[in-house]
């Protein structure tokens, strides 16, 4: 290291951090797009209460299958119910079933990963067979029969989604600890006496965060996708709360009536995904030029 | 060669065998007795003993398990509770539909994909490029369930071109017919994917010294480009699509609801309904194998693209 020449401080670990982040969503502007219109739906889902016209369960026969108009902007579905308003709530649920299961995935992925590589050897080859093997298996049908053996209430829809999330995670966590693993500042670690646990946790961990949150961004993406493919087969949060997976459902099973009711929660589904994939996929490109455009 | 396939065949092998092992640990999660859950709350005492000995639920789990290898290796697959008849009956079925469904899929998206990513990355951070990138985002964006029912209301319902439910058979025209929208649904969603592979695949090979080499030699760009670059490309194109070819026999499931077009899709969310635990197991099965032989192929291509991997 160069001896210090002017006494300026060095910037906290967390400065450095958010510099990095702005410098990568830089690299390419449409990372700040895809962030912008993320963070929107965010806020609307959150502001759903003050922002839905109408209570999103509240039936009106004598007002179903409307188009769009001046009361009802975005029309009424076969019960009467405003699709604004079911939108706006229905937002709350894809993000929720989508935020939580990526980040279990996450946790237990990476550190699944970060074990494997750490310990290398048998060790390492068992753990990252089983997740191939798991990788292997369609997701989406994996998913799917999990939740109609476990039930479909929320929280079980986390689990199955998280865990078919899992083996991307452990993946791109093992590389990273392998290489970092022969770093002098780990020999350093062992030499003073430090555990592997803090040594992983203090020292591997933060070297591959930032992957970790890119992978993150697109499998939040996937996440979302999955939950409405579930909801529109008919394995999502029960009726009559609002999914937009069981809304499009809905609005195919009156796809001759009105196609508004099928097209609209498609369209929401759409762009959150575009959103999230044009964010996570600028930041790859960013963090690892090599991994330009791989899925 | 022969080694190289020998011990291939013996990873999948194993592969087969864990992943029948995790569907059976799988079945068997499901809380509660399978039998109550089948007969329901009112069934008699008598009814769910019967029944437990007829899934052979009152033996013991090791035995169960082994009772469940030896028969999902023989094809004995157990009777749907529903029809009555043999699982794998009903599976061999349906199960050309899907097939015909998911290669014309791959086919379509390969054929498309490959040639757009080649245009891409030949044509780096122009116009073209970030047209095709920015699409090929989008494509793959689409939940295939929308990509469906966004081609069923404009090409069957606004423009009746196709019939709304595709499921005939027997003439060529009326395959033609049935496969048209389903496969363009799923082949459009991988070649997005086909495409951003083969972009950045042919982006890190158009840089390496023996495309110059090439080059300088007076070698035709167009040779160089398809001949030399695409062919070292391959292998990860390879990769991609045979991991891309699970999840498509995963979408083709939605895909198949959406058309009504009959399936493993089909049958599978029948058994989910109706709490069919043969016939869920059955499926798992085959799901299963299927993969285990796409991997099996995956593995072999890579053979082919490229020899050195058989020495490895």
């Amino acid at each position: 290291m160069s001896a210090r020449a002017t006494p300026t401080a060095a910037p906290t670990p967390l400065a450095y951090f958010a510099a990095q982040t702005i410098k990568a969503f830089n690299t390419n502007k449409t990372s700040w797009i895809g962030l912008l219109v993320f963070l929107v739906v965010v806020a609307l889902a959150l502001a759903a209460p003050w922002l839905a016209p109408y209570d999103p369960n509240d039936q009106n026969i004598m007002e179903k299958l409307r188009p769009p108009s001046a009361e009802h902007w975005l029309g009424t579905d076969s019960f009467g119910r405003d699709t604004l308003s079911r939108i706006l709530y229905g937002a709350r649920i894809s993000l929720v079933i989508g935020v939580a299961s990526t980040l279990l995935a996450m946790l237990i992925g990476s550190a699944i990963g970060m074990f494997a590589g750490w310990h290398g050897g048998r060790i390492d080859t068992v753990t990252m067979q089983a997740m191939d093997v798991l990788l292997a298996f369609p997701s989406l049908i994996l998913g799917l029969i999990l939740v109609a053996m476990l039930g479909p209430s929320m929280h079980n829809i986390i689990i199955a989604i998280a865990l078919t999330s899992i083996p991307p995670f452990a993946r791109i966590a093992r590389a990273p600890t392998i290489a970092i693993k022969e770093r002098e500042f780990v020999m350093a670690g062992r030499a003073l006496g430090f555990s592997d646990t803090r040594i992983v946790a203090g020292h591997i961990l933060p070297n591959i965060l930032p992957e970790i949150l890119v992978m993150g961004s697109l499998w939040l993406a996937n996440a979302i996708r999955t939950e409405a493919s579930l909801a529109f087969v008919g394995l999502g949060v029960k009726p009559p709360t609002a999914t937009w997976g069981g809304m499009i459902r809905e609005g195919f099973e009156n796809i001759l009536d009105s196609y508004t009711l099928a097209l609209v929660p498609s369209i929401s589904i759409l762009v959150v995904i575009f959103a999230l994939n044009l964010l996570g996929d600028g930041l790859r490109d960013a963090i690892d030029p090599k991994l330009k455009g791989e899925t | 060669m022969t080694a190289f396939v020998v011990r291939r065949l013996a990873f999948a092998c194993v592969t087969l065998f864990a992943v029948l092992t995790l569907v059976f640990v799988l079945v068997r999660i499901v809380p509660g007795d399978p039998a109550q859950l089948i007969l329901g709350d009112q069934a008699s005492r008598e009814a769910i003993d019967a029944l437990r000995q007829r899934l052979g639920l009152n033996l013991p789990i090791w035995e169960q398990y082994l009772v469940f290898l030896a028969g999902a290796l023989r094809g004995d697959w157990g009777v749907s509770l529903v029809s009555g008849q043999p699982v794998i009956g009903e599976v061999l079925k349906v199960l050309p539909w899907t097939i015909q469904l998911t290669i014309v899929s791959l086919i379509l998206g390969i054929a498309i994909g490959v040639p757009l990513g080649v245009y891409a990355a030949i044509h780096r951070n122009r116009v073209i490029d970030y047209a095709v990138r920015v699409s090929s985002l989008l494509g793959l964006s689409f939940p295939p369930f929308v990509a469906a029912i966004i081609l069923l209301l404009a090409f069957a319902i606004a423009l009746p071109w196709f019939p709304v439910i595709s499921a005939r058979s027997g003439s060529l025209a009326a395959w033609y017919q049935s496969i048209t929208l389903p496969a363009v649904s799923l082949g459009l969603i991988t070649a997005a994917y086909v495409t951003r592979v083969t972009r950045s695949a042919m982006l890190e090979v158009l840089s390496e010294d023996y495309v110059r080499t090439a080059r300088a030699k007076g070698v035709p760009w167009n040779a160089v480009v398809w001949r030399h670059a695409l062919r070292n490309a391959l292998i990860p194109i390879i990769t991609v699509v045979g991991l891309y070819l699970g999840i498509l026999i995963g979408n083709s499931v939605l895909t198949e609801i959406v058309f009504s077009r009959p399936g493993l899709g089909k049958l599978l969310i029948g058994a989910l309904n109706q709490r069919d635990y043969p016939m869920l197991q059955g499926m798992m099965v085959i799901y299963t194998l299927i993969v285990v032989l796409v991997n099996l192929l995956t593995d072999l291509a890579y053979g082919v693209a490229d020899p050195r991997v058989k020495l490895k």
